[in-house]
């Protein structure tokens, strides 16, 4: 293998990563809160449209990316409307959301763009390269030369990291994760904790769909996230509930699906179906090697 | 005043006796109404639109006869979710033992042709129900040994049932003529007959009704059901009162597998013939909703599977009549399961409970983890 395949392996690989680290990151918060959101798959979906229509009507990929955080809040307010207001299963909710956002995308993107759905080109989001750093082989293309959005979500890992467990707001989510009861006692709001944690998962994960839509694919087709809201979901696990851990695995599967791409696109030996499945395959073996439920809150998916 | 106080004691009374069935309807009316308001959004006239959903589910003997194609999966796959769920297992792996189903039929059905088809038919169908039962077992059994979560094994087990046909369909099992990605058909022993001539409806929308009075009769009149639904209401109680919690979770889990894989393997059986890539519309997905709309009952069950085969059938005409995407009916589904879990509290709370990942009803339930 020559150094530009390595370059435009590591290229598809960050770019593969970044949104199951926005979505992965947006889930460690919910999760650390306890309440598995296995709605990301929906919420990409919805941030992916919302971004990709927003910069069409208004030609600013930013404010494509702005929207698509708003409306992801939003969607995580009325997820947390019914899982913390109304203590529904947050499984069921999450089953719910993702049929939700199959659906509204769907009937908008018909209703808006025709049955047809005209080839859709949106100005993309601008790449930024880093002075200098973008200079270095093979990790300055793939790492340096991104769009802010993917920067951002670098900075989240050390960001979160350090809001989690070195601030008090950190330490009262995770309160709530591991026993509500007991930071119910201490005087910390639950309910508000879990609903606030809910929206920045829900703008995370519309982040992450916003990048595929805006800078990566430049387009919207019906269901494009393509089952990255699961994979996110794995890799928070895999991640053992860490951001670091989080980065790692999202580069990680990042990886594997630029192979998957790579090895379709040369007809190999290998079925790229394999790297279809390995994600997956490997978040179970993951999940059985590991003794006792790894670093999964006590109250993870517990109503209050 | 006094009216009123006795309009309060009889609406306590109807609730009481009927409150399952009134939320449903509830529900039913809500997801109704906002998805009339979706189509108006999308800028098509819902009396159209929803004239012609209705049109195209039973305006027509093809359309009833499509009903029944679509009740089949549906109604198989929302008893296995119910099922589960009874037991306080999130199983929503019943996409990927459809599927395995599928593919144990697709994979038996091929290599039937010598056997007689009253030896060859419940035999790839028992098949497709082992299938699903062995594919559930897995997370059954990562739940009970190794304290996996069943939500995320099941969601993983999906994409690998999926990947894994998908790499069959296009490898090892690919037809012999070799020009498209799917299985040779299966032979015409392995296959279920229609119910009448010219119709696509078949026979297995009877064992699917079987299937629900078998699920009935599961659930509410032997002592395995019994213990099922105790450990779905509460675990730790049950496990204190001596019930066998291993075994009632296991049994869930694989009985829920198999009835989904049947529903996989019926469709090749009667339907498709041969397996293919992206086989599942999503049925055990819908199933979910199925489920839960039918309030985890398999008479319920029966009546929702109706509803969402009679939506999906009913959505091609719409799309091209009133040009309201098909997908619609994601919504309907959706806006159904929101607005259930909207209205009741009571019902799910204890079952939610349950489903605390720190007890695997394998050790007793600790106590330091009060839920």
């Amino acid at each position: 293998m020559d150094s530009g395949l390595f370059t435009a392996l590591a290229g598809s690989m960050v770019t593969m990563a970044i949104p199951l680290l926005l979505a992965g990151l947006g889930e460690l918060i919910a999760e650390r809160a306890g309440v598995i959101n296995i709605g990301l798959e929906g919420l990409i979906l919805i941030g992916a449209f919302t971004a990709l229509v927003t910069a069409m009507f208004s030609g600013s990929a930013g404010l494509g990316i702005g929207a698509a955080l708003a409306v992801g809040a939003l969607c995580g307010a009325g997820f947390a409307f019914f899982v913390v207001q109304r203590n529904a299963n947050q499984v069921v909710a999450g089953t719910a959301l993702n049929l939700l956002a199959v659906g509204l995308t769907g009937v908008a993107y018909r209703a808006i763009f025709g049955v047809t759905g005209a080839a859709l080109t949106i100005p993309g989001a601008a790449v930024l390269p880093i002075p200098l750093l973008s200079r270095l082989p093979v990790i300055g293309p793939s790492f340096f030369s991104q769009t802010p959005l993917a920067y951002a979500g670098f900075a989240l890992v050390p960001l979160i990291g350090f809001a989690l467990m070195r601030t008090v707001p950190g330490l009262k989510l995770r309160m709530v994760g591991e026993s509500p009861y007991a930071a119910e006692t201490q005087g910390v709001d639950v309910a508000r904790t879990r609903t606030v944690a809910l929206l920045l998962c829900g703008a995370l994960a519309a982040a992450g769909g916003a990048y595929l839509a805006v800078a990566y694919a430049k387009t919207f087709v019906e269901g494009m996230s393509a089952g990255r809201g699961f994979i996110a979901l794995a890799i928070v696990i895999v991640g053992r509930r860490a951001p670091v851990g989080v980065l790692l695995a999202a580069l990680f599967f990042g990886l594997v699906t630029a192979l998957q791409f790579h090895f379709q696109a040369l007809g190999s030996a290998v079925p790229f179906q394999f790297f279809l499945i390995l994600p997956y395959a490997l978040t179970l073996l993951v999940l059985a090697a590991s003794p006792g439920r790894l670093s999964a809150p006590a109250a993870l998916g517990q109503p209050v | 005043m006094q009216i009123s106080r006795q309009l309060d004691i009889a609406w306590r009374m109807v609730r009481a006796r009927h409150g399952a069935s009134l939320q449903a309807l509830l529900a039913l009316t809500a997801a109704l109404l906002i998805s009339t308001a979706v189509i108006a959004l999308a800028g098509a006239n819902p009396l159209v639109a929803l004239r012609a959903l209705a049109d195209g589910a039973f305006g027509s003997p093809e359309g009833w006869s499509e009903v029944g194609v679509r009740t089949c999966p549906l109604l198989l796959a929302g008893l296995a979710v119910a099922i589960a769920f009874r037991a306080g297992i999130w199983n929503i792996g019943a996409e990927g033992q459809l599927v395995i189903g599928a593919l144990a039929v697709a994979w038996l059905g091929t290599h039937a042709g010598a056997l007689p088809a009253w030896i060859a038919l419940p035999l790839v169908l028992a098949g497709a129900a082992l299938g699903g039962a062995l594919w559930a077992s897995i997370a059954g059994l990562l739940r009970m040994t190794r304290h996996v979560d069943e939500v995320i094994s099941t969601i993983m087990l999906n994409f690998v049932a999926v990947g894994l046909v998908g790499y069959l369909v296009h490898g090892p099992l690919m037809e012999t003529a070799g020009n498209y990605p799917q299985t040779d058909a299966v032979a015409a022993a392995a296959r279920l007959s229609r119910l009448i001539g010219g119709y696509r409806v078949h026979a297995g929308l009877l064992i699917a009704v079987a299937a629900a009075g078998l699920s009935y009769l599961l659930l509410f009149r032997t002592v395995l059901g019994f213990e099922m639904r105790a450990a779905g209401l509460n675990r730790v109680a049950a496990h204190l009162a001596g019930l066998d919690i291993t075994r009632a979770l296991l049994g869930a889990m694989a009985i829920s597998g198999a009835l989904a894989g049947l529903a996989g393997g019926i469709e090749v059986s009667a339907l498709t013939f041969r397996l293919y890539d992206q086989f599942s519309p999503g049925y055990g997905f819908t199933a979910i909703a199925v489920a839960l709309l039918g309030r985890l009952h398999p008479a319920g069950i029966a009546v929702a599977a109706v509803f969402f085969a009679a939506l999906d059938t009913g959505s091609t005409a719409m799309q091209s009549r009133a040009g309201v995407s098909s997908v619609l009916v994601s919504v309907i589904q959706a806006t159904v399961v929101f607005s259930l879990i909207a209205v009741d509290q009571s019902r799910w709370r204890p079952i939610a409970h349950a489903s605390v990942p720190a007890d695997d009803g394998v050790t007793p339930p600790s106590l330091e983890r009060p839920a």
